[in-house]
């Protein structure tokens, strides 16, 4: 956090100085470490395993906190009788599927919850492929908000017992073997944890990237989840889970998704297998309890936000107009595509995937075989240049002369050049003011995308195809010479509006009838009474620490979410010291937004049939779930089984020590020629390589590299490895390394340290590497180096599709690496070694 | 300040006791010296464009060039703090590396050429037209689709809400569903 969110930090160093305890956690020692209570080094890919640890520990001693996993979790509910662990079967959940290497999830059921008819043969399996996550918090149509519960924790099909044994094997030994983490630093991190949590403390877990690029990414966090539940810290002050994120707006292109499974406020895209007009995808795509039992709501104003008049009820509201996934279609499916010729156009828009991206060789050969490319960003970056200086140009894999690809670099506006609004880390959504144009040709994406919309709809007919985009709301006020569309009124689209062009103050008002238009239903309210909320600036020392009024959080400006945890079930605060949102008699108060309805008493009962948020009792703070808990045990929604499980990374040199089952059974791999793997527990690769960036570069490189500052600060690539691992290969600081995996080789200065230490597993001893991705061969850059993206293979995590690039295996040999076709005959002799 | 240039001299103040800090390290050269962001004729309140914490900054213009970018002290989140990255924004928006006009690679080409800016819109849209005409799927496998697989789509994070939603819109009107960001790496 320290290195790569470094303004955040200053609150973790504010909060230790008034006397809190800090850990770090990390296979890299950076500048966090050096300023924590205790750093505890671990192998990349065992996260689950310390985590699983800490659960243990807490359910094995008693020390949850009983009061809040009772009333606010899922830990009394009854699980399926046909429910099977990975403790009867070896690591494996019952309904996994040797064939197709995917779960049917229907016994993992809550008691009396009916499972999902069965699909089509041909579409039951793609039903799982579609990303079936999104329909957060449901458990399919019919689901009671109150399922058959054991209050004494007994049963021993209840939640709290099925978790209770399914982490009994996770013990400090096992953390020792596996992540080689001595049991005193163990026993230091779970005593510290669970003496700040409880009624009058809190302890909060920070996460990055370093927990979701794995074959089993989604597991880690709900692994932090089930940790934080069960001590009382989700919804209270100090408490959480934090995701930090690496771009500016990287939240914001997830609520308002560049995703292909999503449509905007985590609406999920219709699927050709599995839904068929709106009323069925309404009924098949969430819960009718709690929260998202509204979501004809949001469907419905999104619809007519898009297509307007032509929006009707007789027509679904135009639902047939959004195109049908049958699969995945996510980033690296379009790569594949793009090599087998099926992806002819791409556009590429502030992203650098020929160096951003895992197996930079695959995203290259895709470029390489485009009809045409369109790169919008600051400077030439290595997906514009690939065509005269990839890598694979100096193998002789592709020939400049050779390669069909149309290019098209468009210079786009920096973030002074426009206006418009981020949403940061935190969910907050900032205006920032323009101050000045764009030079030259240089253009904002919102000028882009307009002007291109126009050019588009100019040259199309009314060919039942094309109208979908003729019938599209696309008359956006120009401003200024250089026309830029204005970016208030599609903030003001984004935030609804009612029939009379009236702008809506909360998504309550947002109707299922067609009577409002909304473009995200969790930003409604950002543009309440016509104020623009995310261009509020009341400096900090005029206002509370909520701060309130500087820009504006989704939803409704709540800046805890489920703060109605913050008080106990009766509604007062769980402590004087923890006093955050509570119920003062006649309404929910406090500090922030309430998250709950503010006049919904602690005593209310929903009656017999109730919907939506009515259905959720006066106790239930986790409003978007169907029954109104946090969810220690997941029934549905997840493709790798309701409870997080230690899998070895795909590619690791260390069998799995807790099961039989070898690496996540439900991983996603991609087995073609562009995408070998090193095998597990292979010889060849004996070193455990992780990723990581540095304080004075960004991501790819193309904001930083080509900065005098910034470059003259971290001049050159490097990989870092421990003092031991350098004398058994005979390295020397700033000697060069080659780094082999089985998609190619690179060469990168040997950075010695005692920061990475070698870890002793079992009586062995494994060597982990630390390479930093920000460099590659163009981008303007004042410096160059080897592209560390390149190493990693595409397996991905079988639920959101994101690769495993933060643990995998490699050889280092000293010095440089092969020149020209040379370097292909060193990675085929790895591949058949 | 009373004295001759002697006394005002601030070795000599130093070493007559002075705190080295502060007053005493003045010299009339840094009595003389004015901030960048004084003279500038507007200012900008903005976000940092590089992590997601969300960092405030001013945005100081003068003769339409950006002499300064600062933290903004008013800031809830970032109290007018700034890492390496954020403090060298100033030229990320101004260093020479930029490239500022369009650059077009025909086909087979082995050089940039230039292209007028409203040309290239008017290519680029020829070519969705004609990519999403000829690869266009009413039907998969006997479902209706109605969609694009020839067209995708990358990036999104590093832009403002207002582009992700005009993205998402158009492509999805387009029928074109493969688009992505580095939310999913």
């Amino acid at each position: 956090m320290a290195e790569c969110h470094p303004v955040g930090y200053q609150w973790v160093m504010e909060a230790r100085e008034r006397g809190a305890k800090v850990f770090h956690v990390d296979p890299r020692f950076s500048r966090t470490s050096a300023t924590v209570d205790r750093y505890l080094p671990i192998r990349a890919g065992t996260d689950i395993v310390l985590l699983g640890a800490l659960i243990n520990y807490v359910l094995a001693n008693g020390l949850d906190f009983r009061e809040y996993v009772l009333a606010y979790t899922n830990a009394a509910t009854l699980v399926n009788r046909d429910f099977r662990d990975t403790e009867d079967l070896d690591g494996l959940f019952s309904g996994y599927d040797e064939e197709t290497g995917r779960y049917d999830p229907s016994s993992w059921a809550y008691e009396g919850d009916v499972p999902e008819e069965e699909e089509p043969v041909e579409g039951g399996a793609r039903h799982a492929e579609a990303a079936g996550s999104d329909s957060y918090g449901a458990r399919g149509a019919g689901a009671s908000a109150t399922p058959p519960q054991d209050p004494t924790l007994t049963d021993p099909r209840c939640v709290y017992q099925i978790v209770k044994r399914h982490y009994a094997r996770y013990t400090p030994e096992m953390v020792e073997e596996l992540c080689g983490i001595p049991p005193e630093g163990f026993h230091e991190l779970a005593e510290a944890i669970t003496a700040n949590s409880g009624r009058e403390r809190t302890t909060a877990w920070v996460y990055s990237v370093g927990w979701t690029q794995h074959s089993v990414g989604v597991q880690y966090i709900r692994a932090a989840a089930i940790l934080q539940l069960l001590l009382g810290n989700m919804g209270r002050p100090g408490g959480g889970i934090m995701a930090l994120r690496g771009h500016a707006s990287i939240q914001g292109s997830t609520d308002i998704p560049t995703l292909f499974n999503l449509l905007p406020g985590y609406i999920a895209m219709p699927h050709a297998h599995r839904h068929g007009g709106l009323d069925d995808y309404l009924e098949r795509e969430g819960a009718d309890t709690g929260w998202w039992g509204n979501r004809r709501a949001y469907v419905v104003s999104l619809l007519k936000a898009w297509w307007g008049d032509a929006a009707t009820e007789a027509n679904d509201y135009c639902f047939g107009y959004l195109p049908r996934l049958t699969g995945d279609h996510g980033h690296y499916a379009s790569v594949m595509g793009q090599i087998d010729g099926t992806v002819k156009g791409y556009f590429v828009v502030g992203e650098n995937p020929a160096v951003g991206s895992a197996n930079g060789k695959a995203q290259r050969l895709g470029l390489a075989n485009l009809d045409w490319l369109v790169v919008r960003d600051l400077v030439l970056v290595e997906t514009a240049t690939f065509w005269k200086d990839a890598p694979e140009i100096e193998t002789g894999e592709l020939q400049t002369e050779e390669i069909g690809t149309e290019v098209f670099f468009m210079p786009a506006a920096s973030h002074v050049e426009k206006e418009g609004t981020f949403t940061n880390t935190q969910r907050l959504l900032q205006w920032r003011e323009k101050a000045l144009d764009p030079p030259g040709d240089c253009r904002s994406d919102l000028w882009f995308y307009h002007h291109l919309g126009k050019r588009i709809r100019q040259r199309l007919g009314d060919d039942d195809i094309d109208r979908p985009v003729m019938e599209l709301t696309w008359d956006y006020p120009e401003i200024g010479a250089q026309r830029d569309p204005d970016a208030a009124a599609v903030l003001r689209e984004i935030n609804g509006s009612a029939a009379d062009g009236r702008l809506l103050a909360s998504l309550r008002e947002l109707k299922p009838d067609g009577s409002t238009s909304c473009g995200c239903w969790i930003y409604c309210g950002v543009y309440a009474d016509g104020v623009n909320m995310a261009a509020r600036r009341t400096p900090h020392t005029e206002q509370g620490p909520a701060a309130l009024e500087w820009g504006w959080a989704w939803p409704a400006n709540r800046r805890i979410l489920y703060n109605r945890a913050s008080a106990d079930p009766q509604g007062r605060p769980w402590s004087e010291r923890k006093k955050y949102v509570y119920w003062d008699g006649t309404k929910w108060t406090g500090p922030d937004v309430p998250d709950f309805e503010e006049d919904k008493a602690p005593d209310y009962v929903p009656p017999e049939g109730a919907k939506a948020e009515h259905a959720l009792a006066g106790t239930d703070p986790f409003i978007m779930q169907s029954d109104g808990r946090g969810w220690l045990y997941v029934p549905s929604g997840l493709s790798d089984g309701p409870l997080p499980t230690h899998y070895e990374p795909h590619e690791s040199p260390v069998r799995n020590a807790l099961y039989g089952q070898q690496a996540n059974p439900a991983r996603r791999t991609i087995d073609r020629p562009e995408n070998p793997y090193n095998p597990a527990l292979s010889p060849r690769f004996p070193y455990v390589y992780t990723t990581s960036r540095l304080t004075e570069h960004h991501t790819t490189g193309a904001m930083s590299r080509p900065l005098p500052y910034l470059a003259e600060l971290q001049p050159e690539a490097f990989c870092e490895m421990s003092r031991e691992m350098a004398g058994e290969l005979g390295l020397d600081n700033g000697d060069w390394a080659t780094i082999v995996t089985a998609r190619t080789a690179i060469e990168l200065r040997v950075l010695v340290t005692g920061r990475v230490r070698p870890l002793r597993l079992n009586g062995k001893v494994v060597h982990q590497i630390v390479m930093p991705y920000h460099w590659g061969y163009s981008s303007g850059g004042l410096i160059t180096g080897d592209i560390v993206n390149d190493l990693p293979s595409i397996v991905l995590d079988p639920n959101v599709y994101i690769q495993e690039s933060k643990a995998g295996t490699c050889d280092v040999l000293p010095g440089r690496r092969p020149r020209g076709p040379a370097l292909l005959d060193l990675t085929e002799r790895y591949r058949h070694g | 300040m009373g004295g001759g240039w002697l006394s005002r001299w601030p070795v000599i103040r130093q070493l007559r006791g002075e705190d080295g800090r502060g007053r005493a390290a003045r010299s009339a050269r840094t009595d003389a010296l004015r901030p960048r962001v004084e003279e500038a004729e507007t200012v900008a309140r903005s976000v940092c464009p590089y992590c997601a914490v969300g960092c405030g900054q001013l945005v100081y213009v003068k003769d339409g060039k950006v002499t300064q970018i600062e933290g903004d002290p008013a800031s809830p989140i970032s109290r007018g703090r700034l890492c390496p990255k954020g403090s060298a924004s100033k030229q990320l928006v101004t260093h020479p590396g930029r490239q500022t006009t369009v650059l077009y690679r025909r086909p087979y080409g082995t050089e940039w050429e230039p292209l007028d800016l409203e040309t290239a819109m008017d290519m680029i849209a020829d070519r969705v037209v004609r990519t999403r005409r000829e690869t266009w799927q009413q039907t998969h496998e006997g479902q209706e689709v109605r969609r694009t697989l020839g067209i995708a789509s990358l990036g999104g994070a590093t832009l403002d809400n207002e582009e992700n939603y005009l993205m998402k819109k158009l492509y999805t009107a387009l029928g074109a569903i493969q688009v992505e960001n580095q939310a999913r790496i």
